[in-house]
């Protein structure tokens, strides 16, 4: 069970990351990584709701949509939604601090096609409530190492001597896709 | 930009840094590793006849002629687009159409090293990123292992297939020592692997060759003996310690080393001065981490081999060594005493 676990967080993480081998997420993939300092916040940012966003859809999964099915794309929605808001407000009113670190990232992200494709995976695997938090931590893990290994990448890239037919996104998206062509090394990593 | 004093009859000079000169420069490395490739070429000739100098052709074509229409003007001289086209194609199958080999060569130096501005300036080492490419793109013209023949003048496959066409030409295939051990458990014997008895790309075979070829650019100091070291070691230890654990279904560590293209990657392509870390201790680093990558894809992912993945992988995390491993100037205050500095400024 616990090694059933691992793996899923694994395989979120690595061989399915959602930016680089699912191509989810990728406005903040490409939004906010041109520092390391605020890759790593996005990161933290995305782990998060992502959690939370597994925890909603494992109780909707469970309590509401069994009655109503045709409700499932905007109970997620909605639902995720709201309760990032309101988890938002408790946590400005309960340390400042930690909101201001996370500042405008959460609501950005809410609405991420990334936190979607979570909750409609995880519903389509039939994860329960441990495996969707594993799910939910790997594929948060996963966003965070590539937003990092990003934004390292660009940051050296600012120094080097860039070709105006690459310079600004074209550069990020062709690095993008050499960063995918690296992780299909992942494929098919699994027990043996 | 000099100029003597003199104090009494002592005459000294007086010049500007750098006072130490080594007669070293980009060209004379680069030409220098091209040389060192070319008893390796021989050997790949020499096993996989004239196919290998077909592929080895088109792909160098395909970088150099890259280089020279869109790199900066001159920038052929430094042989740093020949060596790109001859690593990549060594790591080819003997057998892959000729312009696949060209198309990778010329992905590799314009996608991996010519949009981040040239030489020293790319973060993927480009032959390698020409190759996952390929792989992604064509993954069954890379995967096609002609078997021995015993007629050394006969092509190893369809190497004059029209572009984007099925080769016309069957041959008989036979899978690589690596897929033998992932699929069917059968271990091929090391010494074979050392000497090139084998299937397998270009440059997979005849390990103690292009271990001693990279000796030799080891001993002039053109590549940092850590990084190759370290890979040697975290392999050899790794897959000990899985050898120890079930020697029935994991490879020995000689195999492990000997097998895929282990030493040409280890040697050649993580040793890339441009994609590889700048510190010492960064080096120990990448090689430790690529070392653990191979063994990690190889036992557990999907694909037999993984080294070039591996030495990607690291390569996108270069960045972040050379940061994280970056020597601290003497007397700069260390971690408690900027943290004091933080607080107290807040």
């Amino acid at each position: 069970m616990s090694s059933d676990l691992f793996w899923i967080l694994i395989s979120a993480m690595l061989v399915n990351n959602f930016t680089l081998h699912l191509f989810l997420g990728l406005c903040p993939f490409m939004g906010v990584s041109a520092k390391i300092a605020t890759a790593l916040r996005m990161g933290a940012a995305n782990i998060f709701v992502l959690t939370i966003t597994s925890l909603a859809a494992s109780f909707l999964n469970a309590y509401v949509l069994p009655h109503a099915p045709y409700l499932r794309l905007i109970s997620f929605i909605v639902v995720i939604a709201s309760l990032v808001q309101i988890v938002e407000m408790t946590i400005k009113k309960v340390s400042p601090t930690l909101f201001r670190e996370l500042g405008i990232y959460l609501p950005l992200i809410t609405t991420n096609c990334a936190i979607l494709g979570l909750a409609i995976f995880q519903t389509n695997r039939g994860y329960g409530f441990l495996e969707g938090l594993a799910f939910a931590i790997g594929a948060g893990l996963g966003l965070t190492l590539a937003l990092v290994l990003m934004a390292s990448i660009r940051e050296r890239a600012e120094l080097a001597d860039i070709p105006a037919l690459a310079k600004g996104m074209g550069l990020v998206l062709i690095i993008a896709g050499s960063l995918s062509l690296a992780f299909m090394g992942f494929a098919g990593l699994s027990t043996p | 930009m000099s100029e003597t004093s003199h104090v009494g009859d002592l005459q000294l000079q007086l010049r500007a840094s750098p006072h130490l000169k080594a007669p070293d420069s980009t060209p004379k490395i680069m030409w220098n590793v091209v040389g060192s490739l070319i008893p390796v070429i021989a050997a790949a000739t020499w096993f996989f006849g004239p196919s290998a100098l077909l592929v080895l052709l088109a792909a160098t074509a395909g970088a150099v002629l890259t280089e020279r229409a869109f790199g900066q003007r001159g920038s052929l001289g430094d042989g740093s687009a020949a060596i790109t086209g001859l690593l990549l194609g060594l790591t080819l199958p003997p057998g892959v159409p000729l312009w696949i080999a060209f198309v990778g060569g010329a992905f590799g130096i314009g996608f991996g090293k010519l949009v981040f501005g040239g030489l020293g300036q790319n973060v993927f080492n480009p032959a390698l990123l020409g190759r996952a490419f390929l792989q992604a793109a064509f993954p069954a013209a890379l995967t096609t292992w002609p078997a021995a023949t015993t007629e050394w003048a006969r092509l190893r496959g369809d190497n004059f297939a029209l572009p984007f066409t099925t080769p016309s030409v069957d041959v008989v295939t036979e899978a690589t020592p690596l897929g033998l051990m992932k699929f069917e458990a059968t271990p091929t014997d090391p010494w074979s692997l050392m000497i090139g008895a084998t299937g397998g790309s270009l440059g997979e075979t005849a390990g103690l060759l292009i271990l001693l070829c990279g000796g030799y650019l080891a001993l002039r100091n053109y590549l940092n003996w850590r990084i190759p070291v370290s890979i040697f070691v975290t392999v050899a230890l790794f897959q000990g310690l899985l050898f120890a654990v079930d020697s029935a279904r994991f490879a020995s560590p000689l195999f492990a080393l000997f097998s895929g293209g282990l030493i040409l990657g280890a040697m050649y392509m993580a040793t890339d001065m441009v994609t590889s870390p700048v510190t010492n201790a960064g080096a120990w680093i990448f090689g430790f981490g690529i070392g653990f990558l191979v063994i990690l894809i190889r036992t557990w992912g999907g694909l037999p081999e993984g080294v070039m993945y591996a030495i990607l992988l690291m390569n996108a995390l270069v960045p972040f060594i050379n940061r994280a491993t970056q020597p601290k100037p003497y007397g700069s205050p260390g971690r408690a005493a900027k943290r004091g500095a933080r607080e107290a400024e807040a």
